[in-house]
């Protein structure tokens, strides 16, 4: 960080101040080398509450860019504005080179900016494949006049359904195709709105928490599947809780709290910013939950009336 | 109590124009709902406009069959259009109110006085059957035998009412089974991770719309052939007669809709046989005909309620896909 946002905090290791991804210094909203998202000016208010107000976004190309930040700080809206799901108050982004203000959501996914959602959106009555085939693009069929003449999009069906069932089998639904959607399990289905997003082969995958509900060993082969995604050359932006999977797979990180953008970097500078202890992680982020929760209440105690001592500090900081 | 009459008449009931058109407009309605999952609580409406649109350019202007068709086809198209384009970008249920709005306008327009020259107003219109019975490749005569005894014009009014009825059956399952279907399925799952897919869903949504109130235009004209137009035909009460059809077969479904008609005509014909000849002959004195004919209504909502607690899925309706609660 080289403009540290509460001047007095002083930090405990030299963080670099460049970085190969990042065109000249590191910070909140820096300019990046190769950005496939650029937004600038985006803002969001809900009444009175402004969700989301950020000057300046770049997200890095091919990478895997994680969004982090408290519940509340506008992760899911960005999420929304950027992809036509919402519109915002004021802001301009583009994508590759595209302005995309304005655009409507199935058109920002056509020109290959794909997402899924934090409450996992299966179409319940109908089956997995078919989940998955609705994925697919340059389905002639689509359309109500070749619609009612197979022939003219068989040969289209059977190519996307050997891409559907090979996506089925990377996430090991395909003992799932036949049944409907609605018979899977929480997990399963945040699998399959992941496999069903990369049905169009899109540039940008947006992922709003894609391991909430899904087990440990699950967690590891999805963690997988992300890191395929950058080496075909995808590039991954994602929201999400859990820091063990931010830490491990995440090639950049960039934090939000009260709808700005307050820290960005590499996960392992990152997680070390005092605006971002403060914002999200909390003073024991590195602490074992079962220290915190073990017999010694005394100890226990102390740390929290010394937390809580810190957050009212930061909040006077701020205010 | 003349049994075989009664019978004869509810077993006339199974071929019917009047079952046919309604058979027709619950097609549509499934198009709506059953696989669309669009709301639409003026299928009334639709009938009205295309019974309208093919009588009026009839009598007025003495189109030829061809044209008054395509007016009547015109004029639904037209109508979805306008029902649609403010309310399809907004959530499901604005769907439902203005649709039940807009087919109460529609009937209201023309039973206005003022335009007495051209809709009839109240008393509706007549005499626009003859493009239509010029058209009857069938010699004069009686055909056919038992209940299924009709004249030449008759006859044909079911082989074209029942013929359209195939094609629109034919059409609906050409669709469904195609990537198309697959979409409007998925819009009525959920229409945002559809759109989160790169599917124009304001586009499809409309033409469903369009669809299936155009086949509910053509059941209009079918209903119209063997009798009058009338305007106090196309209350609230005919759309709900059609959902009813409609979820007794079995709303996502290819023949469920033909069979639900069938059913529902039948049943109240029996109903009304079997009531008005208890009252004739003194069986339930207390009764008159008129009650009667409205106890078999009350009937009907007592079976659609058992029919929505006990059987969802209606006759045809898979089980499993509605065992989900999603």
């Amino acid at each position: 960080m080289s403009d540290p946002i509460d001047g007095g905090t002083t930090t405990p290791e030299a963080i670099p101040t460049t970085h190969p991804f990042v065109k000249g210094e590191v910070g909140p909203g820096c300019a990046k080398v190769d950005p496939i998202v650029v937004a600038d000016g985006v803002s969001r208010a809900f009444g009175g509450l402004k969700a989301v107000d950020v000057a300046h976004l770049e997200i890095p190309r091919g990478k895997i860019t994680a969004l982090i930040g408290p519940n509340g700080a506008g992760k899911t809206t960005m999420f929304n504005l950027l992809t036509g799901f919402d519109k915002p108050n004021t802001g301009t982004w583009d994508f590759n080179g595209r302005s995309l203000a304005g655009v409507p959501a199935f058109k920002v996914a056509r020109a290959g900016m794909v997402r899924t959602f934090q409450l996992t959106k299966s179409l319940g009555r109908l089956t997995v494949l078919q989940n998955m085939l609705l994925g697919a693009t340059k389905q002639p069929g689509e359309n109500i006049f070749t619609a009612l003449v197979r022939p003219l999009w068989k040969s289209r069906e059977a190519e996307i359904t050997v891409k559907a069932d090979e996506l089925l089998e990377r996430f090991k639904l395909d003992a799932k195709r036949e049944d409907y959607a609605a018979s899977l399990s929480g997990g399963q289905r945040k699998l399959l709105e992941m496999a069903r997003a990369l049905m169009s082969d899109p540039e940008l995958i947006m992922l709003d928490e894609p391991m909430a509900g899904v087990n440990p060993a699950l967690t590891q082969s999805l963690l997988g599947h992300i890191r395929n995604l950058k080496s075909d050359g995808t590039s991954v932006l994602f929201v999400e809780h859990d820091m063990h999977m931010v830490m491990h797979i995440s090639d950049w990180v960039i934090v939000m709290a009260e709808g700005t953008i307050v820290a960005e970097g590499p996960p392992d500078t990152v997680m070390k910013d005092p605006a971002v202890i403060d914002a999200y992680l909390g003073a024991h982020h590195d602490t074992d939950l079962s220290d915190l929760t073990g017999d010694d209440h005394v100890v226990e105690d102390a740390q929290a009336a010394a937390e809580a001592v810190h957050q009212q500090q930061s909040k006077e900081k701020k205010a | 109590m003349d049994w075989g009459n009664i019978l004869g008449n509810a077993v006339g009931e199974l071929i019917s124009p009047t079952t046919a058109a309604y058979a027709l407009a619950a097609i549509g309605l499934g198009v709506h709902f059953g696989y669309t999952g669009l709301l639409n609580f003026g299928q009334a409406a639709f009938m009205l406009i295309g019974a309208y649109g093919f009588a009026i350019p009839t009598i007025s202007f003495g189109a030829p069959l061809p044209v008054a068709v395509l007016c009547a086809l015109i004029a639904s198209v037209l109508f979805a259009l306008f029902l649609g384009i403010p309310t399809l970008r907004l959530r499901a249920d604005y769907l439902a109110i203005v649709t039940i709005a807009a087919a109460e306008v529609v009937r209201y327009i023309v039973t206005t006085t003022g335009l007495t020259d051209v809709t009839g107003a109240a008393n509706g219109l007549s005499g626009f059957k003859g493009t239509f019975a010029a058209s009857n490749p069938i010699p004069d005569g009686t055909y056919g035998f038992g209940p299924f005894t009709y004249n030449a014009y008759d006859w044909w009014v079911r082989i074209v009412g029942w013929g359209l009825v195939i094609l629109a059956s034919v059409l609906v399952f050409l669709l469904m089974r195609s990537p198309w279907g697959r979409i409007v399925k998925g819009i009525r799952e959920d229409e945002d991770a559809v759109r989160s897919l790169g599917k124009n869903v304001f586009s499809y949504k409309m033409q469903a719309l369009v669809m299936g109130g155009v086949m509910g235009s053509i059941a209009g004209i079918v209903f119209i052939l063997p009798r009058a137009v009338q305007p106090a035909n196309y209350t609230t009460g005919l759309t709900f007669f059609i959902w009813t059809i409609m979820l007794l077969g079995g709303a996502a479904t290819i023949f469920g809709p033909i069979v639900g008609s069938m059913i529902f005509w039948v049943v109240l014909s029996l109903t009304q046989g079997v009531l008005y000849g208890a009252i004739e002959s003194g069986f339930l004195g207390f009764l008159s005909t008129t009650q009667a004919g409205q106890i078999r209504f009350m009937l009907v909502g007592i079976a659609l309620m058992l029919l929505v607690i006990f059987r969802p899925q209606g006759i045809f309706g898979n089980k499993k896909e509605l065992s989900f609660s999603v």
